[in-house]
């Protein structure tokens, strides 16, 4: 329905119709891959590569041990790091 | 009857516009974030190739170790080689493993010991996406050689073990490894990527020890980049 709702309200022939519905749907993907995806894929909980203390946060409950040599622990929100 | 229909209409072409963009998201995971991070991480290796050469010559003096210290967090300043993953791998070095490092290239832990150095020289990568630099990390076996090219030298190290450990597990990059606390007299290199793919439940590591540093005048002998054979 929504999208039988933009088809109808593009305007011009068909071919001008079909245009103007591939440039939207381009539009959506660039906004999606520059701006969107950028932004939430520090929220999934995958590609961890590092080992860090402050991954038991989101992994399991053991204690972290402590060593002199650690990597620099950046914590994001909800303590997931990527 | 209308107004059902109509939210029943709207509802579905939510439910397949949400649909779609779960599969465009994983797209760009899976696909974009390889194509970018392999142009940048290309790139970076490109220009420290041009900024080694440039350098100080060194003569034919002992090779020297960098401290990583000096180098500024986010900067990179190694290229590792690792013949197994292929004739032309290539992938920077910078200095931290925080996530938007990661995204450009191999991290070096922080803290750790310098390439060549006495202790563990820790660096982290990706196994799938943004470039995926340690994806073949599995495929590693024992003698297999990885080498990381610094402005002064090339240090060989040879692949001894891997393990998989929990993401948890710090003691992997202590001065010697799995041993927190004891005074190092080896040179170790640890490398860790995410295990399984695709997953971060666990810490895919594998452990190197140093066989020998060239100079960078000197150059590396023929035939150590040269693939393995065998599995």
């Amino acid at each position: 329905m929504i999208y039988a709702a933009i088809w109808r309200a593009l305007p011009g022939p068909l071919a001008v119709r079909v245009l103007l519905a591939v440039v939207l749907v381009l539009a959506v993907v660039a906004f999606c891959f520059l701006w969107l995806f950028p932004r939430i894929a520090p929220l999934m909980p995958f590609n961890d590569n590092t080992v860090d203390p402050s991954a038991a946060v989101v992994h399991d409950a053991r204690p972290a041990p402590t060593v002199a040599a650690v990597g620099t622990a950046a914590v994001y929100p909800l303590g997931v790091r990527l | 009857m209308k107004a059902v229909r109509w939210v029943l209409g709207i509802g579905g072409d939510l439910f397949v516009t949400a649909g779609l963009l779960l599969l465009l998201f994983v797209g760009w995971q899976l696909w974009w974030t390889d194509v970018t991070a392999n142009r940048v991480q290309d790139h970076t290796v490109s220009t420290l190739t041009r900024d080694f050469a440039a350098g100080p010559k060194t003569g034919s003096g002992p090779a020297t170790t960098e401290m990583p210290s000096k180098v500024p967090f986010g900067k990179a300043f190694a290229i590792v080689r690792v013949p197994r993953f292929g004739a032309d791998y290539a992938r920077p070095i910078l200095e931290g493993t925080s996530r938007d490092i990661l995204m450009d290239g191999v991290g070096h832990y922080t803290g750790t010991a310098a390439p060549g150095a006495v202790g563990n020289f820790a660096i982290a990568g990706h196994r799938t996406t943004y470039g995926r630099p340690f994806h073949d990390i599995d495929t590693l076996r024992p003698g297999d050689k990885v080498v990381v090219e610094t402005k002064t030298a090339f240090h060989v190290y040879v692949v001894k073990r891997h393990v998989i450990v929990a993401p948890t597990d710090v003691d992997v990059i202590a001065p010697v490894p799995e041993e927190p606390g004891t005074q190092p007299t080896q040179r170790w290199l640890t490398m860790t990527a995410c295990h399984p793919k695709y997953s971060a439940a666990q810490r895919y590591i594998v452990f190197a020890e140093l066989e020998k540093s060239y100079p960078r005048a000197k150059g590396l002998p023929a035939g150590t980049l040269a693939t393995p054979k065998g599995s």
